[in-house]
């Protein structure tokens, strides 16, 4: 690879990973690491897969991420929207998953219930 | 007859393995972990040392001295599936023992044995490097946190089920 | 510490007093005692919300919504609807973007932005197995420089200027450690990164190969730039599965790109980067261990001298740096020695991963500036003691570190001043132990573990971490006599001396603090048979 290629991939994924006037909508980011993965993350992840596979979702991505270093809050969900501050949900299970599913992600409500953080990390 | 088949099956595969890496020392790790990987009793044979020891050129005995130095190695027959309880001074300050008492009783085994069925050989580690999500335990290549005695019977369970 | 169930921020600013953020705030306290909430909401004043020209400005948790344009009549509704019903107020909601990053939970140790995250950056925040989100948030850009920009041993000044030191447990400076392996001529030369990461109690260096595999990488390319090796190996213990596993690929990408193997970016440099997994055994984190056990032998420790640096990996040169310093390189060769230098103290500057465990509420790795107190680990990002119950002592630096009883509470977390009381930094991992622990039940905890992990090559070792675990088991079992603690002092200080390398000699860390601090608790398992704690079983073995 040539300097020049390495310089177009930062810059490009500098404007992907901002999320900014793409065809996605929300990225829902599941923390895997091993905390994450020992906590029951797989099985949090499988189920948004299959909840926006039911729903067709097509504005909807789920993305990995390692851990963030609060691991009594494993597993950790990250839902990033455009225009809205991150919510990071903690202790997820694939029933709360559910409810994020049909009132975040659907209906766009904030389930409080769930909520670790809101903050806007870094993207 | 089937025996025999089985048994050029499993050379072949062995051979394989070790082909896979150069004829050098400092592959012999990599081999060992390849080979009883192989193994579904996750352990390795007396012809998977002969058959390494050729390979690397070194004598029968250095491979043993080795494989006995490394506690992930066996030479006696383990389960399919091998536990490896985390005894690390955090896992042992949140409920680890208790959960490990439990742990026992489910398999009707101690520290260090195989179920009669051939399925889990229970082994203790010292850090799983899980201790956000302590106590911790690792099935194979898996690793399970938060564990409460109700958790360790549901996971028991579920690879009693994936077993049969 | 009480806990609310709601909490509303009043944003104070230039902008939001003149709009009356006071009065809103009485207004708000007034109908929340007025209802009866005061138990269960919090009014808080914060700084500017990051909203201006939109009047007062309101942020409530955990639902974290904005409201702006707010009045004091407008107080009455909020509480009603919102606080007391959780509908939210559509008509005062905020819905345009933030001009600056909006805050997490009031005092929520899960805010990042509390910490000083260089080595950690990209941790929880990129798709690991994705290189070129790495590349996107300004991965390689440190290569890059090097390679166009720098020679070998201007990289070398720049680490050395920066003070960084060993984060693996023993401190020694980085770029020393390079300056020593640039010098000598060899035709081979290595580069290994230590990530047999087995203390107890640690799992930073995991954290990062799981989050950020791609910065080890770029670490150990710019420690083989600026030492003149051409190869490097990553060692990693063979339970970290998951760490293996994306290490591994993070390897094969890098290769896809060229930024791995011959003439990278097309320039002069070449460098292949190997794995190893290890397979059990803690002794291998000590560096010639590791080398013998990477020469695919038992990892028993050399004598040294010489050291790896001269003479490590098949008798050549070799640096062995670990996980937590390779990851903070990019960084220093990014931004400069001076900027490292400006974080944390001056004599171990930059930052720190400390591995938080036991009995706070958040368990967790965090990244701060060198010279964070032990109080402010516990009680700031620990978010303080479980279950209510008191602080009693602290084992820093793992199996191998010390305990540290409530005195040391204020003091700095780093090598030097550690150092000054006898005890080690060592991983940084912080194991938190309440009042319902006994200590002696932990000395028998972690003399059990030096026992199993003793390698078994040096006598003091094999023989007095054998010896030393019965001696516990006595006490612990109600069988020791006034003589036991003097013996094992005795025998742990000759083990200091004696073994072979540092795992038989740090022995005597845990036990001698342990000793010193709850010196009474162990006597009373002694003299009166008895376990204050109520955790030894007296009487069994």
């Amino acid at each position: 690879m040539k300097l020049e290629e390495l310089r177009k991939i930062r810059e490009r994924m500098g404007s992907e990973l901002r999320l900014r006037g793409g065809k996605v909508r929300i990225r829902i980011v599941v923390g895997m690491g091993t905390s994450g993965i020992a906590a029951g993350a797989r099985e949090v992840l499988r189920t948004f897969l299959e909840e926006i596979e039911k729903r067709k979702l097509n504005d909807v991505v789920v993305a990995q991420t390692g851990e963030k270093g609060f691991a009594s809050k494993e597993p950790l969900v990250e839902i990033i929207e455009e225009d809205r501050s991150t919510v990071v949900y903690g202790n997820m299970t694939p029933e709360k998953a559910r409810r994020v599913m049909v009132e975040h992600i659907v209906n766009g409500n904030v389930v409080g219930d769930y909520v670790v953080a809101i903050a806007n990390p870094e993207r | 007859m089937v025996q025999n088949l089985a048994n050029s099956k499993l050379k072949e595969r062995r051979e394989k393995i070790l082909r896979r890496y150069p004829p050098k020392r400092d592959s012999l790790l990599y081999i060992l972990h390849d080979l009883q990987d192989l193994n579904p009793q996750n352990y390795l044979t007396s012809e998977d040392v002969k058959a390494v020891s050729e390979y690397l050129g070194i004598s029968v005995g250095e491979v043993e001295s080795v494989i006995s130095f490394y506690s992930m190695f066996s030479r006696k027959p383990r389960g399919r599936y091998v536990i490896r309880f985390c005894s690390s001074p955090t896992c042992h300050l949140l409920e680890g023992p208790r959960v490990l008492e439990e742990l026992k009783k489910l398999l009707g085994i101690e520290v260090g044995q195989t179920t009669g069925d051939g399925l889990f050989t229970l082994e203790m580690t010292s850090c799983l490097g899980a201790c956000g999500v302590a106590p911790a335990m690792m099935i194979n290549d898996e690793i399970y946190g938060n564990l409460t005695p109700f958790k360790v019977k549901e996971i028991i369970e579920s690879y009693r089920k994936k077993g049969k | 510490m009480r806990l609310y169930r709601s909490h509303v921020l009043v944003g104070m600013d230039t902008f939001t007093l003149l709009a009356g953020a006071r009065k809103v705030k009485e207004h708000l306290i007034r109908q929340i005692e007025k209802r009866g909430l005061s138990d269960e909401i919090k009014v808080l004043e914060t700084g500017s919300l990051g909203i201006t020209n939109r009047g007062v400005v309101l942020l409530i948790y955990p639902e974290g919504c904005y409201y702006v344009n707010v009045k004091p009549e407008d107080v009455p509704e909020i509480v009603e609807e919102h606080l007391l019903k959780g509908r939210t107020v559509q008509r005062l909601l905020f819905k345009g973007e933030l001009e600056r990053k909006a805050v997490a939970l009031p005092e929520s140790p899960l805010d990042v932005r509390r910490q000083s995250r260089v080595v950690l950056q990209n941790c929880g925040v990129i798709d690991p197995e994705n290189i070129d989100e790495y590349i996107g948030r300004g991965g390689y850009e440190a290569l890059e420089r090097a390679l166009f920009q720098m020679k070998p041993q201007e990289v070398i000044e720049q680490v050395k200027r920066s003070g960084l030191v060993g984060r693996g447990g023993a401190g020694f400076p980085t770029g020393l450690k390079w300056e020593i392996s640039a010098k000598v001529a060899s035709e081979e030369k290595y580069i290994i990164c230590n990530a047999d990461e087995g203390e107890p109690g640690t799992f930073k260096d995991r954290v990062i190969m799981e989050g950020d595999p791609h910065r080890v990488i770029e670490g150990m390319l710019l420690a083989g730039y600026a030492v003149g090796a051409n190869k490097g190996f990553i060692y990693i213990r063979g339970e970290y599965a998951l760490s293996i596993q994306r290490m591994e690929k993070a390897i094969k990408q890098a290769y896809e790109y060229n930024l791995l193997g011959s003439n990278i970016l097309e320039t002069n440099f070449s460098f292949d980067l190997e794995m190893r997994k290890g397979a059990g055994a803690y002794v291998c984190g000590e560096e010639t261990a590791l080398i013998e056990s990477l020469e695919g032998k038992r990892g028993e420790p050399r004598n040294k001298p010489p050291y790896p640096g001269t003479c490590g990996l098949w008798g050549k040169p070799t640096v062995v740096n670990n996980v937590e310093t390779l990851a903070n390189i990019p960084s220093i060769i990014v931004k400069g020695a001076d900027w490292f230098r400006s974080l944390g103290t001056k004599e171990t500057p930059g930052t720190k991963l400390y591995t938080i465990l036991g009995h706070v509420v958040n368990q967790g790795v965090i990244e701060v500036e060198t010279g964070i107190t032990l109080r402010k680990i516990i009680f700031d990002y620990g978010g303080g003691m479980k279950n209510g119950r008191e602080f009693k002592a602290a084992l820093v630096g793992g199996a191998a570190g010390c305990f540290l009883g409530k005195d040391m509470l204020d003091v700095k977390m780093d090598y030097t001043t550690l150092k000054s009381y006898k005890a080690v930094l060592g991983s940084g991992a912080v194991l938190v132990m309440d009042t319902s622990t006994c200590i002696v039940d932990m000395l028998r905890c972690i003399l059990d573990f030096f026992k199993r992990e003793s390698c078994g090559k040096c006598v003091p070792c094999r023989m007095g971490t054998d010896r030393l675990y019965r001696l516990i088991v006595d006490i612990s079992s109600g069988k020791g006599t006034k003589d036991h603690p003097k013996l094992m002092l005795e025998l742990a200080q000759m083990m200091n001396k004696a073994s072979f390398c540092p795992l038989g000699q740090s022995v005597l860390l845990p036990l001698s603090s342990a000793f010193k601090y709850f010196e009474d608790e162990v006597m009373e398992h002694i003299l009166d048979k008895r376990c204050p704690a109520g955790v030894c079983k007296m009487g069994e073995k």
